[in-house]
């Protein structure tokens, strides 16, 4: 299998977390075992545009119980043969090769997954970002050579771009110190918010700069966060930056 | 069953409660960082080979660029 891995380097492994559970996207090449029609395929890869039921394989290295995963979308390509090529977006930590393996036996003529490529991890796609280890290789030697600091931005991108689907809460210079030792944030803190944050939803607390301070979970809704005068607003779960980058301004009383 | 949106899709607006500004005394913009920072909290997007695991491909960069650490945002199999 090929296709977009998102590598973190360093403090950026902290937000592996926020990846792993985001959507991703594959295209996929599924062998048949026997014949059937373009509208018969249609037909069944439509049943499956929902929730459905999935048993890690063997070789995962998760606990194998039943689980559920959500597929956004499946898009049939095209068809040569017996090998039928598609697009699928589904929930991170969906196989694939299991799903081949239930849409064959749904066509009754029984499939199996030929050749997968990642098209999109999160907000990572094919895209100019994209970078092979051999690119990789070549400008980061000549980094070393030219010291020129912007070759570094053709192989690596900043930790917030992983980020990028999380929603985010906007903070007060001077909550974020408070924030990197653990405390949660409180409603003083928060500058702006984004729509459609729910209880426990996983959310990115930011500065003004466009930093990430770090990975928390919602303790109540955008609207409630809205009107809030006091009280906790989000609990911190992966600090991200390190104390000390803002000052420290717990006052009591105050923020 | 209606079908359920992909978290990419997602318009998310900005609701602003208060207004601030930020210090440039503090903190750094993540397009200013210098090479060394940028490399701590960078990411990168990377095309994976078909062969390698996904973890041997991570270890290829930790090496490479000399890190003490790499992770990576989901295994895709060899």
């Amino acid at each position: 299998m090929t296709g977009v891995l998102p590598v973190t380097l360093e403090e950026s492994t902290k937000i592996v977390q926020a990846l792993l559970y985001s959507g991703k996207e594959y295209v996929c090449v599924m062998k048949l075992h026997g014949d059937t029609t373009e509208t018969r395929i249609n037909e069944v890869l439509e049943e499956f545009e929902d929730t459905i039921y999935q048993r890690p394989p063997l070789r995962a290295s998760v606990k194998r119980q039943l689980r559920t995963r959500k597929i956004y979308c499946i898009d049939f390509l095209e068809m040569d043969g017996r090998n039928v090529l598609f697009r699928v977006d589904c929930e991170g930590g969906t196989y694939i090769r299991k799903l081949c393996y239930d849409v064959g036996e749904a066509l009754g003529c029984g499939a199996h997954m030929q050749e997968l490529r990642r098209t999109r991890a999160g907000p990572f796609t094919e895209s100019e970002s994209i970078v092979t280890f051999h690119y990789v290789a070549y400008w980061f030697a000549e980094w070393q050579q030219q010291k020129d600091d912007k070759i570094l931005k053709k192989i690596i991108q900043p930790m917030e771009t992983a980020l990028a689907l999380l929603p985010k809460i906007y903070v007060r210079d001077s909550a974020v110190d408070a924030v990197c030792h653990g405390a949660s944030l409180t409603a003083p803190g928060v500058l702006s918010v984004e729509a459609g944050i729910g209880t426990g939803s996983m959310v990115a607390i930011m500065t003004l700069k466009g930093e990430a301070v770090a990975l928390a979970r919602a303790a109540t809704a955008t609207e409630e966060i809205l009107g809030m005068n006091h009280g906790v607003v989000a609990k911190a779960e992966r600090v991200l930056m390190p104390r000390g980058t803002y000052p420290k301004c717990w006052k009591s009383g105050e923020i | 069953m209606p079908r359920s949106i992909a978290p990419w899709e997602i318009e998310r607006k900005l609701l602003v409660k208060a207004e601030d500004k930020t210090s440039p005394r503090y903190g750094c913009r993540p397009e200013e960082r210098n090479a060394e920072a940028h490399i701590r909290y960078g990411v990168i997007n990377l095309d994976k080979p078909a062969g390698p695991t996904s973890h041997e491909v991570a270890a290829w960069v930790k090496r490479l660029l000399g890190l003490q650490q790499v992770g990576h945002g989901g295994t895709l199999g060899a």
